[in-house]
């Protein structure tokens, strides 16, 4: 069955249905990745928008039980050049297809993917559609231009009430869920953390009365901006605790201390993408999904220090604060998917709750 | 850290003549790392014995040794230019073994000389088995079980213990050579007694097998601040069990998740930086298709034919960076050269996946065993990129120039025949699984048998499904777009539909269904890119954009293989240069990832495309080209020369007719009467009733073979009416469509000629002459530069057949002509209006560069006011030599006898003052260990028994001690020589496999007795000399030399007033 993806600049592709058939309208982003697909479709970061994947075959290695970021996908949709037809892999239980189809997410597959990508990366991120081909060109894209996307993916992808994952050892950690990867989970309860989880507009006093010995915040969708109400309370607790932020987590950090972010053209997803750690000099290949990006100059009238940037085009990868335990990173050193060259980041979180003391190194 | 300025000069280290697990490559790393480092500013001197590379050009260092790859002779160059620094990771196993002995001679210590790059240390963690094995361990890194052993009774208590299969690897060796897998006892011992002594330190591994699992290599760099990266990771089709190099390969790994990419990633980081790597590296896994456990197989640390490939499938050139990392610079420090906007410290992502296939040389080598294992047996390889699997593998076929039009064999099986086929584990595999495939076998019931990966099978599945609707919807457009999405050649989608190729072509051009072109990035379109390489795939958007500039597309030469090698690379450069300088655009076409002339950086668009009509035509409908050169990248591109002419295209240079001309036989015979120059009496046959006749006429022996082909393809010399009907029921299928050329065999002097004409002047730099007569292949003897025993007279009148005939082909451009000196007469073999073997040798003896200038000459530059006149170039006070190096050790069954087809895969170069000096330096650089004393064993026909003496005489005097079967040893005793009589096979002890398996014998020399001893009897002492390592000749004519340079090394011990020698 052919299916259309249509964009708000008017470029239109057809290519085949994949997936859910019910049509889909969403902010279209690529992801570099060569593997991980099922990792990324699950990540609740992608909320709202429709995935391209550059690598043109996705689903070889099917659907398997272990590799979700949440409980469902988060994109809205998926594109594809070629979505494989008989997965194979001892762990696969499902074909991309098939997953898709049971989980409702549509998709599209066959198209220059390709010509895509660089249209996004000339134009931007684009709002788009995927449809069937009854659907009129010229009245999808008045539409596409006058859709005002949804600004409350955090809340939809947040958990709604908080829960608690038992550890082995006396250090609590309290997970602040903008739409948090399982991911992040797995690398605290690795380190034998007690890991609270609690909704992203949970007032700072009641996380303090968790008694937690660090606070993690989360990735999640969208511009930290939309949920402005959160910064106040980041920066009561960022004064009494350590605080790691990841992603969106990185952001909320940020503008908590009275720096600003922007939006970035076409953003930074994948898992290839250079960072330099300022104090050692050491490059680590990271794996990234973020459209919005801390402005470097507008840290100079606040507390945080730079500690990581960008190889290729400048911008911040990390930051710390320069006498409290706080810092945050832009990009993900869960992985899941992507190089786990920065895990060790996990491992400074643990120390820096363990001891209390200022940051020695991050 | 920026680069180091506390060193000057800095010695790269070559990797010699192209064999089997050492091709082209290494060409390209090193000249890579040679621009790289001048670039930086350091004084660069290059040592290498291959001239027939791009790397020992002038201008790739600035001083260029072509020196034999010994630490007798790299010694000398240092001592001459002591360079502060030298890399040893660029030149294969050849280069790092080499600077290892210079580093535990002492050498490196006493010129202080620092090894840059990869230290020692690191070198020898990886490659001593024991060391590596120890390391894993430490790192907690699993590695099969194994142990290494000495000797065959210490791998008996081995597999006594985690019993068969077993793999047996040798230390320190290239390509695998010497190893196997064995499933018994037998088979154990006869591998490891072959891989003791192929190892340099009589050391093997011997290891649990993990036949089956999946094979999966990184490619990984780290710099000197521990910095460390992913290029691309690989993954074999065929599991593991058969060598990297012998399994077809896609980038990237197709069948991972990320869990387990990510899981063997760490892992081959881990290692790089344990090992302390600067450079690239190699790390090869192996990982259970049904559970997450994992193997490390090995390290290579240094760049390989692995780091070749995953350069020219990611864009990231690996050697290139590895040599800015020996300099002292950091990743982040370094650009990516092709995006030129971002930075060297990043993983390459790709948006469309490559096949490489590797090319065998089982088509000249019939006996040979196919089967494939831990021992490479490829001499090159092709890649091929598309956008999915299909589109990526079919056009890996159509690229390997196996006379394929699809994944479908040439030869039909079924049945039992078709599962023992694909059970067989050799050469043909994947195209008898689609075969299987085809006639329904289960997918599953195929790989319980071949255990590939059910992806790929399904993957194949869907490609037959395509050629099943093409048959059943012949006229179904939407059908036929289909298929060439997925990569199917018009010549199969006529097969399939039922049409012809023109119908097909037509309906291609209704529907314009063409290709585009996109580009590689290494980014997956990420960031702006500059860099113009592209491939073709059936999208929408294309890339790449026709330049205002007027342009002239290059066609490359395709996978190395006998007969055409790397040669055929340099002139492709040389050529892609020239046009570069003459203002056009070059735009070249090629698919092999080994070489120079796919550096993206080489031309200004690379195509990276089959050599294929259909492919190239693709190219120039979108590029337009002025015109296209088809004489520089051997027989693979002049092919196409009638069929691009026919579809509008203008070939430059010489044209298509006279091209025609000199490829047959009848034309070529009427040119040549009307030149007045004589040639061998012969003539063309469609049947073999007609070649009877024709030899009858001719008279006996005869040389016959195919026309149109390449190295001697199946030609031989025939004495006999019954081998006549042998051969044609054997070798050739013969019709009209391809006829057989019988010639007269002429015995005689060879004598070759390389010539460059733009149809008014012509110049020829230099007459070579072959120390083996007529009858061996050019390419497989040994040719001397310039002719040591040929008068003026004789030089005079070659000259002026070549001039007469350079302008009776009305050649524009390159020539190469074959002559035969028989009694003062001068006959033409063959003329070949086209680059040739020797124009590297030749343009770097004497000076002349023979591609430029031929390709000056072609874009209208006349000789004349590129200064030259028509004539012979003055000769050159050097002795040069061209000593073919042969591939013999890896291919078993292989005979070695010399004949007219040939069986090198590569040659080196010796040059010095006198033929002797250059001789010894020739052959010495090709790995033969001259013996200068001991036994030599002679094992004659009758017709060589008289020329034998001589020989047999001179090795007495110089004292050696002489062996020979009966009739041979009778002659020589009768003649006064002692000599102790061997026996034939199976008449008595010692025969003489007991005498070579014992190496009593340093020396053997065997001719062919045609149709008496049986044939097997000479091969099996041929081939036990190969295996032991012992100089084994099979022309006189090569003894002759070897003998005239032991000699020269002798001083005389004669007694004073001695007894006159022995006189014969």
């Amino acid at each position: 069955m052919k299916r259309r993806l249509i964009l708000e600049n008017g470029v239109t592709f057809t290519g085949k249905a994949l997936g859910a058939e019910s049509p889909v309208t969403g902010e279209v982003v690529f992801n570099t990745g060569m593997t991980g697909y099922q990792e990324i479709f699950t990540d609740p970061s992608y909320k709202g928008q429709i995935v391209t994947m550059t690598y043109p075959l996705i689903g070889n290695y099917g659907i398997n039980r272990d590799d979700f970021e949440s409980v469902t996908p988060n994109v809205h949709g998926v594109i594809v050049k070629e979505a494989a037809r008989y997965p194979s892999h001892f762990r696969s239980e499902k074909s991309l297809d098939e997953w898709l189809k049971q989980t409702g997410v549509p998709g599209i597959s066959g198209i220059d993917t390709r010509k895509l990508t660089k249209i996004i990366r000339a134009f931007g991120t684009l709002k788009g559609r995927i449809c069937g081909m009854e659907e009129e060109t010229l009245e999808v894209v008045k539409e596409l231009k006058q859709t005002v996307l949804s600004n409350s993916q955090v809340e939809a992808v947040s958990t709604k009430s908080q829960f608690w994952h038992p550890g082995r050892n006396n250090h609590r950690v309290v997970l602040i869920d903008y739409g948090a990867k399982k991911g992040i989970v797995k690398d605290l309860l690795g380190r034998g953390f007690e890991v609270i989880v609690v909704p992203y507009n949970t007032p700072a006093e009641k996380i303090m009365s968790l008694s937690p010995d660090g606070i993690m915040l989360s990735n999640g969708p969208g511009n930290p901006e939309d949920i402005a109400q959160v910064l106040p309370e980041i920066k009561k607790l960022a004064e009494k605790v350590p605080v790691f932020g990841i992603c969106l987590g990185h952001q909320l950090l940020a503008l908590a201390f009275g720096a600003e972010t922007e939006k970035m053209k076409f953003g930074h997803r994948g898992g290839n993408h250079p960072v330099k750690h300022l104090v050692t000099g050491r490059v680590s290949i990271t794996s990234q999904n973020h459209s919005y990006t801390v402005k470097a100059a507008s840290l100079d009238k606040t507390p945080l220090k730079i500690t990581h940037v960008n190889v290729n085009d400048g911008s911040v990868e990390g930051l710390a604060h320069e006498n409290l335990p706080v810092f945050s990173v832009q990009y993900h050193p869960e992985a899941s998917p992507g190089p786990e060259d920065s895990k060790q980041l996990f491992d400074t979180f643990q120390q820096l709750v363990t001891e209390k003391r200022g940051i020695t190194h991050a | 850290m920026p680069k180091r300025n506390d060193i000057k000069s800095i010695l790269v280290v070559g990797s010699g003549p192209i064999i089997i697990g050492q091709a082209a490559e290494f060409d390209y790393a090193g000249t890579q790392a040679c621009h790289a480092l001048k670039e930086e500013g350091y004084e660069v001197i290059l040592v290498n014995s291959n001239p027939a590379t791009i790397m020992t050009d002038e201008t790739t260092a600035d001083r260029v040794y072509i020196e034999p790859l010994t630490a007798e002779f790299v010694t000398s160059v240092i001592r001459k230019e002591r360079p502060d620094g030298i890399i040893a990771t660029l030149g294969g196993q050849t280069g790092l073994n080499l600077v290892m002995e210079l580093s535990s001679q002492g050498i490196l210590e006493r010129y202080g000389i620092e090894l840059l790059g990869t230290d020692l240390e690191a070198i020898t963690k990886a490659e001593d088995r024991e060391a590596f094995r120890k390391l894993m361990n430490e790192l907690n890194e699993p590695v099969p079980e194994s142990d290494i052993v000495h000797s065959i009774d210490e791998a008996r208590n081995f597999t006594q213990r985690i019993g068969f299969p077993v793999i047996i690897r040798p230390a320190y060796t290239l390509g695998g050579t010497g190893g196997g897998m064995a499933y018994s006892d037998e088979q154990l011992e006869e591998i490891m007694a072959n891989g003791l002594y192929a190892s340099p330190v009589n050391q093997c591994l011997i290891e649990k097998s993990i036949a089956g699992f999946k094979e999966i290599e990184y490619e990984v760099m780290r710099d000197g601040s521990d910095q460390a990266i992913v290029v691309c990771n690989m993954e074999n089709i065929d599991p593991v069990g058969v060598h990297t190099g012998d399994s077809i390969v896609v980038a990237p790994s197709q069948t991972l998740a990320d869990r387990e990419y990510q899981l063997l990633r760490n892992a081959s980081l881990k290692i790089i930086r344990a090992l302390g790597i600067e450079g690239g590296c190699n790390v090869q896994c192996a990982i259970d298709p049904h559970s997450e456990q994992y193997y490390i197989i090995e390290v290579n640390p240094r760049v390989s034919r692995s780091s070749a490939l995953a350069s020219k499938a990611t864009g990231y050139p690996i050697a290139k960076l590895s040599a800015k990392i020996a300099a002292g610079y950091h990743l982040d420090e370094l650009m990516n050269p092709i995006t030129k906007n971002t930075y060297a410290s990043f993983e390459p992502a790709l948006d469309y996946i490559v096949t490489k296939w590797p090319r065998w040389p089982f088509d000249k080598f019939d006996s040979a065993n196919r089967t494939l294992g831990s021992q490479m047996k490829a001499t090159g390889e092709v890649m091929a990129i598309g956008r999915t699997f299909s589109e990526s593998l079919l056009k890996a076929v159509r690229s390997a120039e196996l006379d394929l039009i699809h994944l479908m064999p040439d030869k039909k099986l079924d049945g039992e025949d078709l599962l023992k086929k694909i059970a067989a584990q050799d050469d043909e595999r994947l195209l008898y699984v689609a075969e299987a495939i085809r006639q329904k076998h289960s997918l599953r019931e195929i790989h319980e048998i071949t255990k590939i990966d059910f992806y790929f099978l399904a993957e194949i599945a869907g490609i037959i499904e395509l050629e099943e609707a093409l048959k059943n919807n012949s006229d179904d457009d939407e059908c036929f777009r289909e298929a060439k999405q997925a990569g199917f050649s018009n010549e199969a989608a006529a097969y399939f539909t039922g049409r012809t190729l023109q119908e097909t072509e037509q309906r291609q051009e209704n529907l314009q269904a063409y290709p585009v072109f996109k580009m590689v990035d290494t980014c997956a379109g990420e960031f702006e890119s500059e860099t113009p390489y592209y491939y073709s795939t059936y999208e929408e958007e294309n890339e790449a954009e026709k330049s205002v500039t007027p342009s002239i597309l290059v066609l490359g030469s395709g996978p190395i293989r006998i007969g055409q090698g790397i040669e055929f690379d340099y002139a492709t450069v040389h050529t892609v240069r020239t046009i570069r300088e003459a203002g056009y655009e070059a735009v070249i076409i090629n698919n092999n990832p080994e070489t120079v002339s796919t550096d993206f950086e080489v031309s200004d668009k690379l195509y990276f495309e089959p050599l294929t009509i259909e492919d190239v035509m693709n190219v120039v409908r979108n590029e337009q080209p002025d015109g296209v050169l088809v004489q520089f990248g051997g027989q693979t591109a002049l092919n196409l020369a009638s069929e691009l002419e026919a579809r509008g295209v203008n070939i430059l240079g010489t044209s298509l007719k006279n091209m025609d001309a000199c490829e047959d036989r009848d034309k070529f015979e009427a040119t040549l009467s009307g030149l007045d120059i004589p040639q061998p009496l012969g003539k063309t046959a469609v049947s073999i009733e007609e070649a009877r006749k024709i030899a009858r006429d001719i008279g006996y022996p005869i040389l016959i073979r195919p026309s149109y082909v390449l190295g001697g393809r199946a030609m031989e010399i025939l004495y006999h009416e019954e081998e006549l009907l042998t051969y044609m029921e054997r070798a050739v299928r013969v019709n009209s469509k391809y006829p057989v050329l019988i010639d007269r065999y002429l015995v005689g002097q060879e004598i070759e000629v390389d010539a460059v004409s733009d149809g008014e002047t012509v110049v020829v730099p230099g007459i070579m002459e072959h120390i083996e007569r007529a009858g061996v292949h050019s390419g497989d003897s040994i040719a001397v530069y310039p002719p040591q025993h040929m008068k003026e007279s004789m030089k005079k009148r070659i000259v002026d057949y070549t001039v007469r005939l350079a302008r009776g082909f009305e050649v524009k451009g390159l020539m190469n002509i074959q002559f035969v000196i028989q009694h003062d007469d001068i006959y033409v073999l063959e003329v070949n209006p086209r680059s040739s073997r020797t124009v590297p040798f030749l343009s770097k003896i004497t000076g002349c560069n023979m591609a430029e200038t031929a390709v000056k000459a072609v874009l209208g530059e006349s000789l004349s006011s590129q200064g030259y006149s028509t004539g012979l170039l003055p000769e050159t006070d050097y002795v040069s030599v061209k000593v073919p190096v042969f591939s013999f050790q890896k291919l078993r069954s292989v005979d070695i006898t010399l004949g007219p087809e040939m069986k090198s895969t590569g040659e080196v170069m010796g040059r010095d003052e006198s033929l002797e000096k250059a001789l010894y330096k020739g052959l010495i650089a090709s790995g033969m260990d001259i013996p200068m004393h001991g036994s030599v064993l002679f094992t004659v026909a009758d017709k060589d028994k008289n020329e034998a003496l001589q020989l047999a005489s001179r090795f007495h005097r110089l004292g050696f001690d002489l062996m020979a079967t009966e009739g041979t040893a009778d002659l020589f005793r009768q003649k006064g020589l002692p000599v102790e009589t061997i026996a034939k096979l199976g008449t008595g002890k010692p025969d003489m496999l007991d005498v070579i398996s014992e190496r009593r014998a340093q020396f053997v020399v065997n001719t062919l007795t045609k149709g008496k001893q049986p044939a097997s009897d000479g091969f099996r002492i041929r081939r036990e000399a190969v295996e032991r390592g012992i100089v084994c000749n099979t022309s006189l004519d090569t003894t002759k030399a070897v003998l005239g340079v032991i000699e020269s090394m002798h001083f005389s011990t004669e007694p004073i007033r001695s007894k006159a020698p022995v006189m014969i």
